[in-house]
C-alpha cells in the first residue's frame, strides 16, 4: 500500500527565501488557490522524495511570531496549530532561515517549538553566508536547538539534496513524534527571554564576519539617499513603463500578424457564412486581440518580481512612507499598490500585510485606480490610433509619454481619494506604525522569477481562454443577430441586438462623446477590461466587413474624433470596469458596503472626468 | 571599541541623527506616542530584535522630516518611524 501524502509547511520570517525554496522543491508543480499573490494566498506544491514518498508542501506567509497581528500572520498561526478548518496540522514544519541573518528566525523557531510539531531548520542561502564569512557549526546548532538542521542552496541544482534526504528519514519513522501543544501567546518578558536565548545559541554556534555585507551598504548609500533615492525610484518606474510600451512591440506585432494569418487561413478555407464569421470575427480576432498583450503582461510582472527578489521593494516602501503618509497612506501600502499595476486583485489581497484595518481599507479603496495590466490593451489601442509616433526631446517617445501620463493620472487621483477618505471618513485617524525589515540585497534567482512569471502568464491565458472567450462569443452573437432583413440599407450590425442595447445606452453616454459601439463594448468590459478591445474589434469587424477586421486601430482613427478617444482613455483611468476586482473587495472587506462605495465613487469619477475631458477637447477644436 | 564604553547620556533612538551608534538600554513604550498599545509595541519591537544590549546604528533617514529611519540592529536592518523609535532608549 502506498504511504499517505506527507504534509510539509514552510514557515519563516519575511525575506528568508521561503518562496525560492518552495519553487526549488516543487518546480512548476504548484497550485495557487484562486489568484496569484506574493505568498499571501495559499500556495501548495507537490514533489516526490528520492525514496519515492509523495509530499505536499504549503508556503505560509512570512511572520516574525505566532501572535497573528495581521490576517496574513493569522493564516500562518492557524495552519501551524492545526486550527484551520479542513486542513490537517503539518506532519513536519520546515522553519526556513536566511543563513546570513539568523537572529530573528532562531527566536521564531524557539516559539514554534512550543507547538510540539515535528520541525526541521533549513539554513537557506548557505552559499551566500559562506561567501560573506558567516560560519555555522551545524551539529552544534542542531544540538542547542534540539531540532535537525540542514543547509540548502535553493537556487542551485542539487542544493536541496540534503533536505530531501532528511525528509525521507523523518517520513520513514513509523510515528513522527508529535508533542503536546504548549504554545500560548507570549508576554513581552517571555519574548525578551527567548530573544536572549536565541542570541546565546547563535553566539555559541555561529561566527559572524567582522564586517557586514558591504554591497548592501554601498547600494543603500545611493538608493536610500533622500534625494537620489527618490530620483532612482522615479527612474525605475519610468523605465518600467517605457519597457512595457517599447520592448513589447516587436513581439506583439509578431503575435498580431500570426493571428491575422490564422484569420486569413480560415477565410480562405471555409465557405462564406455563419461558421466563417464566427471563427474569424468572433474567435480569432476577438481572443487574438487580447492574447496579443501577453508580452506586456510578462514584462510588467517580470519587473515587479525582479524588484521584489532583489530586495528593492522594501526600500521603495521606506522612501515612500512619509510621502504617502501625507496622503493618509501607510508605507506598507506601497507594495500592494505597486502590485496593483499588474492587477488589482493580487494587489488587494496583498493588503493583508497591513495590520491596521483603516489603513488597509483605504488601500483597498484606491488600489483599483492603479493602472492595471488589463487597461494596457485599451490604452495601447487608442494611443496607437490617435497619438503620432514621434520622438520628443531626443529619446522620449510621445506615445510612451502619454502612457506615462495616464499612469500618473491614476496615481495622483488615488492619492487624492486617499486624502479625502482620511479627511472626511476616517477622521479619528492615528498613524499606524511602519516597521519593516530591509533585507540585504540578493541577486535575483532567475529560475524562481521564471516560475513566477510563468504562473501569471498561464493565468492570463486561462482567462483569455475562458472568461474572455465566452464574452467574445456572446458579443459576436449579439452583433450578428438578428440578421439584417433582405434589401436593408447599411451595415448588418445596425439591425442586431448589440445595436439595440448600445443605442439604448447611448443617450446616457453621449455627453461623454461615446457612440453606441463604445457603449456595447463597455458592457462585456465589465468582465475584464481588455475585453472591450476585442469587443470593439468584433463590432467594427462585423460592421465594416473583412477590410476593417485587419486593423482595428485604423478603423477607430477614421470613426472617432480625438475628443472621443481622449474621453475614453480618461474613462478607463477611473471606471470600475472589472467584476472580479469588485468581488475581491467584497470578500476582503467582508461585506457589500465597501464594494458598493468603490463602485459608486469610481463610476462618478469616471463620468465626471470623461465629461470634462470631452468638453474641453471639443472646445479646443478636437471634436 | 573604547568610544562605545565611554559614559554617555542615554537618549531615545527617535532623536538620534544619521550615523549614531549605540547600545539599547531599555524599552520605554509609554513614552512613545505610538498608535499601538504599549504591550503591542513592545512585543513588535522585541520581535524585530530591539532588545536590551543589542547594538544599533542609524544608517539612513527619509526625506520628509528625516523620517522614517533605517536602523542596523546587530546584523539586521529595520526601517521604522521616529515616533516608534522614541520607545527605544539607547546610549
Amino acid at each position: 500500500m502506498e504511504a499517505p501524502l506527507l504534509h510539509l509547511a514552510l514557515v519563516g520570517t519575511p525575506n528568508s527565501g521561503k518562496t525560492s525554496l518552495f519553487n526549488a522543491l516543487t518546480g512548476s508543480r504548484q497550485k495557487v488557490a484562486n489568484y496569484p499573490g506574493v505568498t499571501v494566498e495559499r500556495k501548495e506544491g507537490f514533489f516526490v522524495t528520492p525514496a519515492g514518498r509523495q509530499v505536499s508542501v504549503v508556503d505560509l506567509p512570512g511572520t516574525y511570531s505566532l501572535r497573528g497581528r495581521s490576517p496574513d500572520e493569522e493564516i500562518t498561526r492557524d495552519m501551524v496549530l492545526g486550527r484551520t478548518a479542513g486542513e490537517a496540522a503539518p506532519d513536519l514544519i520546515l522553519c526556513v532561515a536566511d543563513a546570513t541573518n539568523l537572529r530573528l528566525t532562531i527566536r521564531l523557531l524557539l516559539e514554534l517549538k512550543d507547538t510540539g510539531r515535528p520541525m526541521m531548520l533549513v539554513l537557506n542561502m548557505f552559499d551566500i553566508a559562506a561567501r560573506r564569512g558567516v560560519s555555522v557549526d551545524v551539529p552544534k546548532l542542531s544540538e542547542a536547538l534540539g531540532v535537525p538542521v540542514v543547509t540548502s542552496i535553493a537556487v542551485r541544482k542539487g542544493g536541496i539534496a540534503e533536505l530531501l534526504g532528511r525528509t525521507d528519514e523523518i517520513a520513514a519513522q513509523e510515528q513522527t513524534p508529535v508533542g503536546p501543544n504548549r504554545w500560548q501567546p507570549l508576554t513581552a518578558s517571555q519574548l525578551r527571554a527567548m530573544q536572549a536565548e536565541a542570541d546565546r545559541i547563535i553566539a555559541s554556534a555561529v561566527t559572524l564576519p567582522a564586517k557586514p555585507d558591504t554591497w548592501t551598504g554601498r547600494i543603500d548609500a545611493v538608493v536610500l539617499h533622500p534625494v537620489a533615492g527618490l530620483f532612482i525610484l522615479a527612474l525605475i518606474l519610468f523605465l518600467m513603463f517605457q519597457a512595457v510600451f517599447a520592448w513589447a512591440q516587436p513581439l506583439m506585432e509578431l503575435l498580431s500578424s500570426g493571428f491575422d494569418a490564422l484569420g486569413q487561413l480560415v477565410q480562405d478555407t471555409l465557405p462564406e457564412g455563419l461558421l466563417q464569421s464566427f471563427l474569424q470575427n468572433g474567435v480569432i480576432s476577438g481572443v487574438g486581440s487580447v492574447i496579443v498583450f501577453l508580452p506586456q503582461i510578462i514584462i510588467i510582472f517580470l519587473f515587479i518580481l525582479l524588484l521584489e527578489d532583489f530586495g528593492y521593494m522594501a526600500r521603495a516602501a521606506f522612501l515612500m512612507d512619509r510621502i504617502m503618509g501625507g496622503a493618509g497612506l501607510h508605507g506598507r501600502a506601497f507594495i500592494p499598490l505597486l502590485s496593483s499595476f499588474a492587477c488589482a486583485i493580487p494587489g488587494i489581497m496583498a493588503t493583508r500585510v497591513i495590520d491596521n484595518r483603516r489603513d488597509r481599507l483605504t488601500t483597498i479603496l484606491i488600489a483599483p485606480l492603479m493602472t492595471c495590466s488589463a487597461r494596457i490593451p485599451v490604452y495601447t489601442l487608442i494611443i496607437s490610433a490617435f497619438i503620432p509616433d514621434r520622438d520628443v526631446w531626443g529619446w522620449f517617445n510621445l506615445r510612451g509619454l502619454v502612457l506615462f501620463g495616464l499612469y500618473a493620472a491614476g496615481i495622483s487621483s488615488a492619492l487624492g481619494v486617499s486624502f479625502l477618505v482620511k479627511f472626511f471618513m476616517l477622521r479619528d485617524y492615528a498613524p499606524a506604525p511602519f516597521m519593516l525589515e530591509l533585507p540585504d540585497y540578493k541577486l535575483p534567482r532567475l529560475k524562481s522569477i521564471a516560475i513566477g512569471v510563468y504562473t501569471r502568464a498561464k493565468m492570463f491565458l486561462q482567462r483569455a481562454g475562458t472568461t474572455i472567450f465566452s464574452m467574445m462569443v456572446l458579443i459576436w452573437f449579439l452583433a450578428s443577430f438578428p440578421t439584417a432583413p433582405a434589401g436593408a440599407e447599411g451595415p448588418a450590425i445596425n439591425y442586431s441586438l448589440a445595436a439595440i442595447i448600445g443605442k439604448a445606452l447611448e443617450p446616457l453616454l453621449a455627453p461623454l462623446g461615446f457612440n453606441w459601439q463604445i457603449a456595447v463594448a463597455l458592457i462585456p468590459g465589465m468582465a475584464a477590461r481588455e475585453v472591450a478591445v476585442a469587443a470593439l474589434g468584433t463590432v467594427y469587424a462585423i460592421e465594416g466587413g473583412k477590410e476593417a477586421a485587419d486593423q482595428i486601430g485604423h478603423v477607430l482613427a477614421t470613426k472617432w474624433s480625438l475628443a472621443t478617444a481622449l474621453s475614453l482613455l480618461v474613462w478607463y483611468i477611473f471606471a470600475p470596469q472589472c467584476a472580479s476586482t469588485l468581488a475581491v473587495i467584497r470578500r476582503e472587506t467582508g461585506g457589500w458596503r465597501w464594494m458598493a462605495v468603490t463602485f459608486v465613487y469610481m463610476l462618478a469619477l469616471a463620468y465626471l472626468a470623461s465629461l470634462a475631458t470631452y468638453n474641453m477637447a471639443v472646445t479646443l477644436g478636437a471634436g | 571599541m573604547s568610544e562605545q564604553t565611554d559614559i554617555r547620556t542615554s537618549q531615545p533612538l527617535g532623536l538620534a541623527k544619521r550615523g549614531y551608534s549605540g547600545v539599547i538600554q531599555h524599552l520605554a513604550v509609554a513614552e512613545a506616542m505610538s498608535a499601538l498599545a504599549g504591550h503591542e509595541l513592545e512585543s513588535r519591537l522585541i520581535e524585530l530584535g530591539f532588545v536590551e544590549g543589542a547594538r544599533v546604528e542609524v544608517l539612513h533617514e527619509g526625506i520628509v522630516g528625516r523620517d522614517p529611519i533605517a536602523v542596523r540592529v546587530e546584523n539586521v536592518t529595520i526601517a521604522l518611524r521616529r515616533r516608534e523609535a522614541m520607545a527605544i532608549i539607547v546610549a
